[in-house]
């Protein structure tokens, strides 16, 4: 996994979540992430094809993952962008997530629900360092 | 103590089908793809049973049978569907036991629950709504002597409702009655966690509907929901969910300008005020079991008192009191009446559950008690249990600020009344709430200040028909469970007449 080296990313992607965006990419077209909030489906990213899902000034921009041809984390093929709702972003900004991809059965419309698998979020704690340098940012 | 025999075993009350197709036009069609996905229980985790999966095309087909069924049912008078949805409620009180063991087997929730709660329940409500729209009057306005406005109530037609897992057959009756009693047709989708209980339902009350008033097509969400969701063909939309998805539904309803109902997610305060525990009398009794709530369900309640705040005063002693009431939660097979917590309804929400718990640790909560997987042994082994957790901790961490949907509560203190309110209120959900008081005053201001659909007051999650259900900010639009969800499935017509002869005299 990688993350851009200019400033630190909030999010992140698994070599596997990549092979998969890449999988699903081919049938979907462009994909986007936003981040669930609550409920029995809730707390996962979900995966729709890009403009599925109308993100509007209610949201924030996390950032993008930046996914190689092969279906590498390691960027330059393609970016799939990632967004939160703004008032769930003002309890998670100090925290730092990573689209990892697990066995399963997926939830609500999120795309790779059909392929056996699910979507997931691992999180930790922003560091000092890059929580002060994003809020430079 | 009784434990039932599971499904598929021989003596077995409830029993399933090995396959089931989707419920379209009064009967089952297979799947147009072809394609059917392993439906496992959460008791032991084996499939015990398959079922289609849906794309565009069964939508359609459903949509075709549900459209081709709306002008006849929707000119049915009140009496006659109140007559059938009586019938259903009869016919489900008929055979309660076979389905509240077909419920628990699918959902894996204890068979006490679903016998004692989820099934009359049901039950009840097919009669509420029966009562309902018989008793539901149009109305007139007298403009003036010669000018009437007569409102009339129609059908909107055919609707979509997309139910959730986690009472699969109670929440799909929610909708279901008001929707039916309404005069609507149905495309019902359920969750693909628990597509087969409605199906074992349909069996037995499938002969009392004209065919295509009820639609059940099952699959995964985008490849069967959000067809659904997103069809032209609905009149409106009703979910219950989480809300990304929810915020898409309604983003589709409005490319289609279709009302929607939207029950989502919560994160609901139980607040225990100080003259709680003045007394060992009853009631502390009671507002300990209120405590315990959380794990009612396994805690895959939307509206989960998973948030306890207690008055610092008496928080010591009222916190040590409700873990041992919570460890004295007996976790089992769910097809003993005996048992009280059974299984979470799938591995995902398992999964997700124990990293709720890691992250609560990760951030400093303190764990009092439970925390982890149970394995309950022999085939219970393979099933989904957590043992009751207490967390302790402060309210900005994300334990007490995302919904996680199972047996864990949060707890934290309060120091004075305001003090309550403002951590109650600092939530992105309004769903339910709880609040224990012996002070009328107290417990009437609290329910007031907290922005919640649903305060419960001295008691916590009663669902009775006639108490309307529904949330606050984040956790929805509408409400359900009351007369008012008729509004919800019904357009209103206005006839103004002119009895005059007399022209206007403007040309």
């Amino acid at each position: 996994m990688t993350e851009p080296t200019t400033a630190p990313a909030r999010v992140a992607v698994t070599d596997d979540a990549a092979a998969l965006l890449a999988r699903l990419r081919r049938r979907h077209g462009e994909l986007m992430f936003h981040q669930s909030g609550g409920c029995c489906d809730g707390s996962s990213p979900m995966c729709y094809p890009q403009g599925d899902f109308l993100t509007s000034d209610a949201d924030v921009h996390l950032g993008d993952l930046a996914i190689g041809a092969d279906g590498g984390a390691d960027g330059g093929a393609f970016t799939v962008p990632v967004w939160m709702s703004r008032s769930q972003f003002e309890y998670w900004k100090h925290t730092h997530l990573t689209i990892d991809v697990v066995p399963g059965r997926g939830a609500g419309f999120s795309v790779e629900a059909p392929e056996g698998v699910r979507f997931l979020i691992r999180s930790r704690l922003l560091t000092d360092d890059e929580w002060g340098a994003l809020r430079e940012a | 103590m009784t434990v039932y025999a599971a499904p598929g075993q021989p003596g077995a009350i409830a029993q399933y089908k090995p396959r089931y197709d989707h419920w379209i036009g009064g009967e089952y069609v297979p799947p147009a793809g072809g394609e059917y996905f392993e439906n496992p229980t959460p008791i032991t985790g084996q499939t015990f049973t398959e079922v289609a999966r849906g794309t565009a095309d069964d939508i359609e087909r459903a949509l075709d049978a549900a459209h081709g069924a709306a002008r006849a049912w929707g000119r049915t008078s009140p009496t006659e569907r109140a007559n059938i949805l009586n019938k259903i409620a009869d016919r489900m009180e008929a055979h309660l036991e076979e389905i509240a063991v077909a419920e628990c087997w699918e959902n894996g929730k204890p068979v006490r629950e679903t016998l004692a709660a989820d099934i009359p329940l049901a039950i009840d409500h097919f009669r509420y709504f029966a009562g309902a729209i018989r008793a539901q009057e149009g109305s007139i306005s007298e403009i003036d002597e010669n000018t009437i406005a007569y409102h009339f109530h129609e059908p909107l037609g055919v609707v979509g409702q997309i139910i959730p897992w986690n009472f699969p057959i109670l929440m799909a009756t929610w909708k279901l009655a008001p929707a039916l009693a309404a005069g609507n047709t149905v495309v019902l989708k359920p969750a693909e966690q628990t597509p087969a209980s409605i199906l074992f339902l349909m069996d037995l009350i499938g002969d009392l509907l004209p065919p295509g008033v009820v639609n059940v097509v099952n699959g995964f969400g985008v490849e069967a929901g959000k067809p659904l969701a997103s069809s032209p063909r609905i009149r409106k939309i009703a979910f219950t969910g989480e809300t990304t998805t929810g915020r898409l539904i309604m983003q589709y309803a409005s490319q289609n300008i279709i009302p929607v109902t939207l029950e989502l997610g919560g994160k609901s305060p139980n607040i225990f005020f100080e003259d709680v525990a003045a007394t060992r009398d009853d009631f502390y009794d009671k507002a300990l079991e209120g405590f315990t709530m959380f794990a009612l369900n396994q805690g895959e309640v939307c509206t989960c008192p998973s948030r306890a705040l207690i008055q610092s005063s008496i928080y010591d002693e009222f916190l040590g009191d409700a873990l041992e009431r919570t460890k004295a939660v007996q976790q089992g097979n769910p097809l003993d009446t005996d048992t009280m917590i059974g299984a979470q309804a799938s591995n995902d929400q398992l999964e997700k559950i124990l990293s709720y718990i890691d992250i609560g640790k990760a951030e400093g909560a303190k764990v009092l008690t439970g925390g982890e997987r149970a394995d309950l042994g022999g085939e219970l082994s393979g099933g989904y249990y957590v043992t009751p957790t207490v967390f302790e901790g402060k309210n900005s961490m994300r334990i007490f600020q995302e919904e996680i949907f199972g047996p864990v509560v949060a707890v934290t203190e309060f120091s004075d009344f305001d003090d309550a309110i403002k951590t109650a209120n600092d939530t992105l959900y309004g769903l339910g709430a709880g609040v224990w008081s012996r002070s009328i005053e107290t417990a009437y201001r609290a329910g007031r200040e907290i922005e919640a659909g649903r305060v419960w007051t001295n008691n916590y999650h009663a669902y009775p028909a006639a108490a309307a259900f529904g949330g606050y900010k984040g956790s929805g639009v509408g409400r359900e469970n009351h007369k008012m969800m008729l509004d919800h499935y019904q357009q209103t017509k206005n006839l103004l007449v002119s009895y005059s002869p007399q022209k206007l005299g403007f040309f």
